[in-house]
């Protein structure tokens, strides 16, 4: 395996590294090699978390797919798409930030990591808007659930079961809200980086933090880019 | 059938014990033959791949005659024979309620003839309790929801333990009872001792009562399948998919209506969850059995196919 | 064998480089935080230990008459997710996994030493819920937490016992990432792969299923907790759910668990053989892809344990051919340890007598694992005495073995003290004796017929009962000897030297107990693991020369 190992000409204190490197790693790059690494396997971690998530739904849209697709009507794809798109830009603005530490641009870098932050918030605003919606609509699950007399996209005279529709509804409210916990983590991981932007922890040479937190980011971005058709886009004609 | 279990048991015990005694002995022989001892080294030994391949397959070939061994028991434990007696069983939170074709019912107990083949079609009406006859080396796992299927023949008169084997609350360890195997005479004496009829009839009147023959007439004008010669033989359903109508096919069909519509015909069906009680259910279902003749040729008796909504389930094997 | 050179004045040590309760709770010592989960884990032993010996009294007799029905239903269930999730699963990945790695790859600390620290105060926050939970009514479910049984029936604390193994379940996670990455990313110039100790190796495989499977059982016990809370119906028959796709995901982690448990005890045994055998391993490169196997295979045989279930005819077959397939690298890896022992020149102190058990109970459990594959079979034994003696027989017989022969051979370098020989070599026997006592009736218990969870049982399972209880008293105090001598000899104990057994391994080249860093200069390797051919004429040379 090509992994690194470290090579440390010296144990002592006298060579000047970067004042970021700590003291259990040999060299700079066994420690950015590391941080990547833990970080992948932390993304390999939530792959599996949601992953179960995946699988429940997966296996009730496929018994229950006519309920599941008129509950699917119910929300609202284009609130839905907006927020694909906001996401989407949300992971360009990280990668712009990072190639702005890069190349020593911190006022950029500064500008996009807010900008960021300031996608993500439009995502959870949109995303709370939602579960108004559905609150209003009496589609939480739990005793207040309503789905009565909903037409099963594709077969008019066919009304969906509600039970199976409330499924739905536990399974969308677990899985976006779980993603959005996720979301809200990521705010406060960007406030960090943001600060330590600000501080000028960052240089061409040692920009890890951006990287690895950039790393979640996308991860959350796609995990939305699956939420998404799974969960709006189910059985919808044009 | 329990004989076989015994069979694969006391080869795997022998299998073990030749195991556990070759490795123990080797284990003690070398730790006494080479104690260590001043002034000689051990020889180091990298390893052998030969010898390697020879304890890696050998052992595999082995576990692969066990898998086929358990396998071909486990067909058998699973694969009801045509023409068995039928039980239905209802698992509650701390009882066994069952109730024979013929009408009998009975609480903890299970009164069979010797000889004769008994098939226990069951289901629970709260949490997952499992049906166990050590003495018979059968069990099954009680499922709400839906229906399983065990089956056994008692060879030797006698009482017999039941026990519930699936944690289920409280009283898990006192949901125990008795399968009474009777001769045939006996047998007879104690089913003539009153019974309300057979449970079909129950469920001819259940059926009655509930309004299912307004649409499920004999003749095809009805507005729901004619259930007539139905039991057990293939379904086309208007999406294209084909099934089995089996008992877990029926329940279904009563429960939840508009999961599988019939070809041809409207998704109209009311659902009567909530309507109807467990036994109330087995009643219906051993009713429409009866409208199909017991072993038509080509009717199957299949190991039961579980609810098209079971994980991975699907039609098994006959 | 030990030998006696030691210096007089007290050296600095990680144990008195600093002193004071913040310089432990606020370590990123790897060995700190080692001996941090050990106090933790032993403590949470005892208190599953005590609900078995509450179990084992109440099966003294046929009648429910020490406790209530209700009382033995949370025992039983206590007693499984104490054990499992906070003894078991932690036991030696964050006690001598946390200890030894770094030191066995030649790295000063792991990857992410205050990641490391996390993960315990996550392990004590988790411990903090389940006691909470414990000590205010408890729960009933059993630790597999059947729906609907746990959703929709139990009037006991589910929600706060699932969200306890919740947390749990993160101080593994994270306990895993930090092995994997130091193991890739740390290891001293020269070590390479195929020159790593294998007990490393078994803890990467072991850190792999940790991370990928220990997220699942989280997400299912969200889901169970939600249910529960909301009464959702994912898991519920009468709502439309599926009572089995709870099974599903519960064993799609609780499976790999178990090799969690076992793949680290493996590791230790396989350092302690060919240390005390003075040979090198036979078929190192089998043993380290055994262990890797082991856990791939793993993942996929976990609906064998849903065989009555209610799955498919089909769904059976596979997984039980799968089940075999997973055997076959267990056996290779006995087979292997046995081979290592011949034409070794063989030392029978407390450790190895610990390895001795393990590979023969481990082969007695692994081969009831044997029959409970073939589908026959298990249709008669599942949910009987027989599924718990063979579970015990891997887990005690074999995982808690390994753990207490680890703990024996590492002893010295953890404390700087060497045990009592002769009480230790006592309780081992006394170990096994109590052990085998106990759990060798359940066999025949079970394909009796006694089911498992049960409070009360038909008076014809009494004599076996009995032997079983009397068994479990003499494990009882097989278990407590080592608490207390341990305890003795950081007081009392001889001082050990840097390598008292002589043994192989970078762990053995720094002082016992190492410094903060462990390595004075990073090491360089350029000798195979093992290499106990080279240390024994370096020794015998020396010894001559000494005299």
């Amino acid at each position: 395996m090509s992994d690194s190992q470290a090579v440390v000409p010296t144990s002592s204190h006298d060579d000047i590294h970067n004042p970021a490197l700590l003291h259990h790693f040999a060299t700079e790059e066994q420690q950015k090699d590391a941080s990547n690494l833990g970080m992948w396997i932390f993304l390999a971690t939530e792959v599996m978390f949601f992953g179960g998530l995946f699988c429940a739904y997966l296996i009730y849209r496929h018994w229950y797919f006519g309920d599941f697709g008129a509950a699917s009507k119910s929300i609202d794809a284009l609130l839905g798409g907006i927020n694909t798109a906001v996401l989407i830009c949300s992971s360009l603005t990280v990668v712009l930030a990072i190639w702005a530490a890069q190349t020593s641009r911190r006022a950029i870098m500064l500008v996009m990591l807010a900008l960021t932050m300031l996608f993500g918030l439009t995502f959870l605003g949109i995303k709370g808007k939602e579960y108004k919606d559905k609150f209003e609509e009496h589609h939480v699950p739990g005793a207040t659930f309503s789905f009565e007399k909903v037409p099963i996209p594709g077969h008019p005279d066919q009304y969906a079961n509600p039970q199976h529709a409330q499924i739905f509804f536990a399974l969308y409210f677990v899985m976006t809200g779980l993603h959005a916990l996720h979301m809200v983590v990521g705010l406060g991981i960007f406030s960090w980086l943001f600060w330590a932007a600000w501080k000028g922890r960052f240089t061409p040479e040692y920009y890890t933090p951006l990287e690895i937190g950039g790393l979640y980011w996308h991860f959350v971005d796609i995990v939305w880019i699956y939420l998404f058709p799974l969960l709006y886009l189910i059985d919808r004609h044009p | 059938m329990a004989g076989n279990v015994d069979a694969l048991y006391i080869f795997l015990l022998i299998l073990s014990g030749m195991m556990t005694l070759l490795i123990f002995t080797a284990l003690v022989y070398f730790a006494a033959r080479y104690r260590h001892r001043k002034g000689v080294l051990a020889e180091q030994i990298e390893g052998s791949t030969p010898l390697e391949l020879t304890w890696t397959i050998i052992p595999l070939g082995v576990f692969m005659v066990i898998f086929a061994w358990g396998a071909v028991v486990y067909f058998q434990q699973r694969t009801p024979p045509r023409d068995a007696t039928e039980v239905y069983v209802v698992g509650k939170q701390w009882m066994w309620k069952l109730e024979h074709a013929e009408g009998q019912r009975e609480i903890n107990s299970l009164h069979v003839p010797v000889g004769r083949d008994v098939k226990l079609i069951l289901t629970s009406q709260d949490v997952i309790h499992s049906f166990s006859i050590p003495e018979f080396r059968i069990k099954q796992d009680v499922v709400p929801g839906r229906y399983t299927v065990a089956w056994f023949r008692a060879t030797k008169p006698g009482s017999y333990h039941l026990f519930c084997t699936q944690y289920c609350g409280t009283e898990h360890s006192g949901m125990i009872g008795t399968i009474e195997v009777m001769e045939p005479a006996q047998y007879e004496a104690w089913m003539s001792g009153g019974s309300t009829g057979p449970l079909s009839a129950s469920g001819e009147r259940i059926f009655a009562e509930l309004g299912c023959a307004t649409c499920h007439r004999s003749d095809s004008q009805g507005r729901g399948p004619n259930l007539q010669g139905m039991f057990g033989k293939p379904v086309q359903l208007e999406d294209g998919r084909i099934v089995t109508a089996d008992e877990n096919y029926l329940r279904e069909s009563i429960l939840d209506p508009g999961s599988k519509v019939v070809r041809g015909f409207k998704p109209v069906m009311p659902t009567f969850q909530g309507l109807v009680s467990e036994e109330q259910l087995n009643a219906l279902v051993a009713y429409v059995k009866s409208l199909s003749p017991p072993s038509a040729p080509g009717a199957k008796n299949a190991a039961m196919s579980a609810p098209q909504s079971g994980p991975g389930q699907g039609n098994q094997v006959q | 064998m030990a030998t006696a050179t030691v210096p007089a004045v007290e050296r600095e040590d990680y144990l008195n480089k600093e002193y004071g309760i913040a310089s432990w709770l606020l370590t990123t010592d790897h060995k700190r935080i080692a001996l941090l989960y050990l106090i933790s884990i032993t403590f949470f032993f005892f208190i599953g230990g005590f609900f078995a010996l509450l179990i084992r009294l109440e099966l003294l007799t046929p009648a429910g008459d020490l406790v209530q029905a209700d009382t033995y239903n949370k025992l039983f269930t206590m007693h499984g997710q104490v054990m499992v999730f906070f003894f078991l699963i932690p036991s030696i990945p964050a006690v001598l996994g946390n200890f030894l790695i770094p030191l066995m790859v030649g790295a000063k600390d792991l990857a992410f030493p205050r990641i490391n620290l996390l993960s315990w105060y996550i392990y004590i926050i988790a411990g903090i819920m389940m006691m909470h939970c414990m000590l205010t009514g408890g729960v009933d479910t059993g630790w597999t937490f059947y729906t609907p049984f746990s959703t929709a029936f139990s009037n006991t604390k589910v929600i706060e016992a699932g969200l306890a193994i919740f947390v749990a379940g993160f101080s593994s996670i994270l306990t895993g990432l930090n092995f994997v990455v130091t193991i890739h990313r740390m290891r001293a110039p020269g070590l390479t792969w195929s020159r790593l100790p294998l007990f490393v190796w078994a803890h990467y495989a072991t850190s792999i299923i940790q991370i990928l499977g220990t997220p699942v059982i989280a997400i299912t016990l969200v889901l169970v907790v939600a249910e529960r809370a909301l009464h959702l119906g994912i898991f519920d028959p009468k709502l439309g759910g599926d009572p089995l796709l709870f099974q599903h995901l519960f064993w799609f982690y609780s499976h790999p668990a178990v090799y969690i448990m076992i793949l680290p005890s493996m590791g230790v045994v396989t350092e302690i053989i060919p240390c005390f055998s003075r040979k090198r391993v036979f078929g190192y490169m089998f043993v380290a892809l055994s262990s890797i196997a082991i856990a791939v295979f793993g993942f996929l045989v976990w609906a064998h344990h849903m065989f009555v279930a209610g799955i498919s005819v089909y769904a059976a077959l596979v997984f039980s051919i799968l089940s075999y397939a997973v055997a076959v690298p267990s056996a290779v890896k006995v087979f292997n340890w046995t081979a290592t022992l011949y034409k070794g020149s063989i030392y029978y102190n407390a450790p190895m007598l610990y390895a001795f058990g393990f590979v023969g109970l481990f082969t007695v459990g692994g081969l009831t694992g044997l029959f409970l594959a073939a589908l026959g079979i298990d249709m008669h034994v599942h949910d009987t005495y027989f599924i718990i003696a063979h579970f015990h027989y891997i887990m005690v017989g074999g995982a808690l073995m390994g753990y207490l022969g680890g703990m024996h051979f590492w002893w010295p370098k953890i404390s700087g003290r060497l045990y009592p020989e002769g009480w230790a070599r006592l309780a081992a026997l006394i170990v096994f004796i109590g052990f085998n006592l106990t759990f060798f009736p359940q066999f025949i218990l079970g394909y009796l017929g006694m089911p498992r969870r049960y409070w009360q049982y038909p008076a014809q399972y009494q004599v076996l009962n009995v032997l079983s209880t009397a068994g479990a008293t003499v494990l009882a105090v097989g278990y407590l000897l080592p608490m207390m001598y341990f305890l003795w000899s950081m007081r009392y104990g001889k001082p050990a030297s840097d390598n008292p057994w002589r043994a192989a391994g970078l762990e053995w080249t720094v002082q016992s107990p190492p410094t903060t860093f462990n390595f004075p200069e990073q090491p360089v390797v350029t000798w195979e693991a093992y290499n106990y051919d080279e240390i024994d004429k370096n020794y015998q040379e020396e010894a001559q020369v000494v005299g």
